[in-house]
């Protein structure tokens, strides 16, 4: 019996991103010049065998359906569990649930049918390689009741201000959880707990009229639940900001970090069929990241170019994010930019932003 | 089975002998070619794009990776509930068990496979070209000529032309000669190896061909002279257009090249005729500060340091630092160490390149194309210690 089965927790998630999240969730935002942010935990659940995820979103959801389709890339397209969608369903008039614990509630069918043990909770805002089946294992040792999945950052920075922060005794009990702004323990929103006691809880939370399942069960802890948490030591970048997405995005450049998040295992992402990238002869690139179907006639330096953007002579980019299908006409000048995807810029233009600002420009803008 | 209009029947099976040891372990159509594919993926993705959606693949000759890379077709749009690709290996029937004698043998032994769908017409391709082609409009045109057989042409070069099975025509591109590499060609009409018969006059003839004692089971050499014989009315389709026969290291080596033009005879990023291929799925690829790139194709998952310039690098590799890539093809997954150079070469897939090896073909061959396999690379690697020493 597979012991675990994946919840992916949308449900308080902000549009945090400006531009980036005009149409889409945060989850679907474009990531590492080829990903969602999404990718990541999916890919993650998919190498720990987990087999059945439901996705709970609440928002702006389209492309991010459009990006998941039948779960495929991630081995998700099963006769068995698989991956579901679930969108909020309100039709019952006596229900008077609300919030996640609302979203858990009426899709009870789901955790009953799916044949885990054990439910992994996480979100899309942290991106890691957390290796889960290896939590699992941590959490089986520890007999905890919740293991959160913790990472102690070296450094804090402004995105982890709005995070969680976790207390523990040295032992990998958690005495307290919080959320200074100066304490380096970071929550990542990766949680693992028997299924039964979650719905025990989920029940028990809303009989009390409360909304928020993280916080009313796990942060205020009425039941004295026995909290553990484990200490994950891989790649983690917190993306609440576009601050931090664009700075944790250039971060990939230094090669080790590239490294990190993509040696080991390969994340997954949706297929797209692009011829692979052509430099042409008057390109100058360095120090960049770029996906495949990219065809470049101009500089590119300390930037990220996403599938399929066209760069013609004499343009130069530096310290920019280009996403999906941007053409940039020839002679434009971008520095410290953003480009969300089907962006089109005219031959002369010139975008020049503030490496502590960038400057944004919405999808499918055409000047 | 619901009946369809046309079957294609795709020749893989080949050896590709020429390509040495590219095709050691290896079929012909699952060489790759141009940094992400496989040739294989260029007919099938015509077939895709073309809307025949019932195509059977013929192997034979190391079909382990072939099998296993066309698996359900999904990446062709070929997974289809009435249709889709079907792996066709050779097999044993109650009259005994042989392997594919030639190319018409081949389709003769699926007869049975070709009849579920009961087509009007047959589309037999091979595996080994790389070109784009819309196969409807080839059908269209088949069929406005009332064709029992016709055979795709591409116009060359005059004094290449004995290389190619020749077609002599009226001026309405009526077939009324077939040469095989003929010394003095009448015509510089190539055949492109994709036939489209009207499947009864085709099922006819091989039938009748199978129990013919001098047959070589070809259809160049022995069905389309008997279609002529027989007074059949065989057209030459004209296509315009790249096409190129990758059958040896030279070939395939040109055929990579002509991609890296800025102006390509052939692009890969059409839109309107994707071509379709397994995703390795790795992640984008990383230029360093160190990098120079210049006139190359390179794909997802390389990470390169050094310097690449006219070169197609397929995914997965790294270049270290201070090596240079010129003038060559690195198969998947090849890890090229520090101080390297590369020059006119192909590496085959996975070869890891240690520190400070040079790899060119000999100066007396200079037009020629280095091919580095393992063994190739231990020879190399043998040859430099020594020199050294």
């Amino acid at each position: 019996m597979k012991p675990l089965i994946g919840v992916i927790n949308l449900d308080h998630e902000l549009e945090e991103l400006k531009e980036l999240t005009y149409f889409r969730c945060g989850a679907a935002v474009p990531y590492a010049g080829r990903y969602r942010l999404i990718d990541f935990v999916l890919s993650n659940m998919m190498n720990a065998g987990i087999e059945s995820i439901g996705v709970f979103v609440r928002r702006k959801y389209r492309s991010l359906m459009d990006h998941l389709g039948d779960g495929k890339p991630w081995d998700l397209d099963r006769k068995h569990g698989g991956m579901f969608i679930l969108p909020p369903d309100w039709n019952d008039p006596t229900d008077t649930s609300q919030g996640d614990l609302q979203h858990f509630h009426n899709n009870l069918d789901f955790f009953r049918r799916g044949s885990g043990q054990y439910v992994v909770h996480a979100g899309s805002r942290h991106v890691t390689k957390a290796d889960l089946q290896d939590v699992y294992r941590y959490h089986m040792s520890k007999g905890a009741d919740v293991t959160l999945v913790c990472k102690k950052v070296d450094k804090l920075l402004p995105e982890h201000d709005a995070c969680v922060k976790v207390e523990d005794d040295g032992n990998g009990n958690v005495v307290d959880i919080h959320q200074s702004a100066d304490h380096p323990n970071i929550y990542t929103e990766i949680f693992i707990m028997e299924k039964e006691l979650f719905l025990r809880q989920v029940q028990r939370c809303i009989a009390h009229g409360e909304s928020h399942f993280f916080r009313d069960v796990i942060q205020k802890n009425p039941d004295g639940l026995n909290i553990a948490a484990y200490a994950y030591d891989g790649y983690h970048a917190v993306i609440n900001s576009i601050d931090s997405y664009y700075r944790n995005s250039l971060e990939l450049l230094n090669s080790g970090l590239y490294e990190q998040l993509f040696k080991e295992q390969p994340v997954q992402t949706k297929i797209k069929y692009e011829a692979p990238a052509k430099y042409l002869d008057s390109a100058e690139v360095k120090h960049s990241l770029l996906a495949n179907g990219c065809i470049v006639g101009g500089e590119v330096e300390d930037s990220i170019l996403f599938r399929g953007v066209h760069v013609a002579k004499g343009a130069k980019i530096k310290g920019s994010i280009i996403m999906q299908k941007c053409y940039i006409g020839e002679g434009a000048v971008l520095e410290n930019v953003i480009l969300d995807k089907d962006v089109k810029l005219s031959g002369g233009q010139t975008l020049i932003g503030d490496p502590s600002n960038p400057y944004i420009l919405a999808k499918s803008t055409i000047i | 089975m619901a009946k369809k209009e046309v079957v294609a029947m795709l020749l893989a099976g080949g050896q590709g002998k020429r390509l040495k040891g590219l095709t050691k372990s290896l079929a012909k159509p699952a060489v790759y070619f141009g940094g992400t594919y496989r040739i294989i993926d260029f007919p099938l993705s015509n077939c895709s794009n073309s809307g025949i959606d019932t195509v059977g693949v013929l192997t034979q000759y190391e079909p382990l990776v072939l099998h296993s890379y066309i698996g359900i077709g999904s990446d062709w749009d070929l997974d289809r509930k009435n249709g889709g690709v079907y792996v066709l290996p050779p097999h044993e029937r109650e009259d005994g068990s042989s392997w594919y004698r030639g190319t018409a043998d081949a389709i003769y032994r699926n007869l049975n496979f070709i009849e579920q769908f009961d087509p009007e017409h047959v589309l037999i391709l091979s595996g080994d070209h790389i070109y784009k082609m819309d196969y409807e409009k080839m059908l269209q045109y088949h069929k406005e000529k009332d064709a029992d057989c016709t055979i795709s042409v591409i116009d060359v070069p005059l004094e290449e032309a004995s290389r190619f099975g020749l077609l002599n025509t009226h001026d309405d591109y009526r077939i009324y000669e077939f040469e095989e590499k003929p010394p003095e060609p009448k015509s510089t009409l190539a055949s492109m190896g994709i036939y489209l018969f009207k499947w009864d006059v085709l099922k006819r003839f091989l039938i009748q061909d199978e129990q013919q004692a001098s047959t070589s089971y070809d259809f160049g050499k022995d069905i389309i002279p008997l279609l002529l014989e027989n007074e059949k009315s065989l057209y030459a389709y004209p296509f315009e257009g790249y096409w190129k026969d990758v059958g040896t290291i030279h070939s395939l080596w040109e055929s990579n090249m002509d991609l890296l033009d800025e102006e390509t005879p052939f692009n890969l990023n059409d839109p309107d005729w994707r071509i379709y291929t397994r995703n390795p799925n790795q992640p984008a690829q990383y230029i360093s500060p160190s990098a120079k790139v210049r006139n190359c194709i390179i794909s997802e998952g390389s990470v390169v340091h050094g310097e690449v310039k006219h070169s197609v690098l397929f995914y997965g590799i790294e270049v270290g630092e201070n090596s240079s890539v010129t003038d060559s093809v690195i198969m998947p997954k090849v890890k090229i160490g520090q101080n390297v150079r590369i020059h006119k070469a192909i590496i085959a897939e996975g070869l890891v390149i240690p520190d400070g090896v040079h790899l060119s073909p000999a100066p007396e061959d200079e037009s020629d194309i280095l091919l580095v396999d393992q063994e190739e690379l231990e020879r190399q690697l043998l040859e430099g210690m020594t020199s050294k020493a």
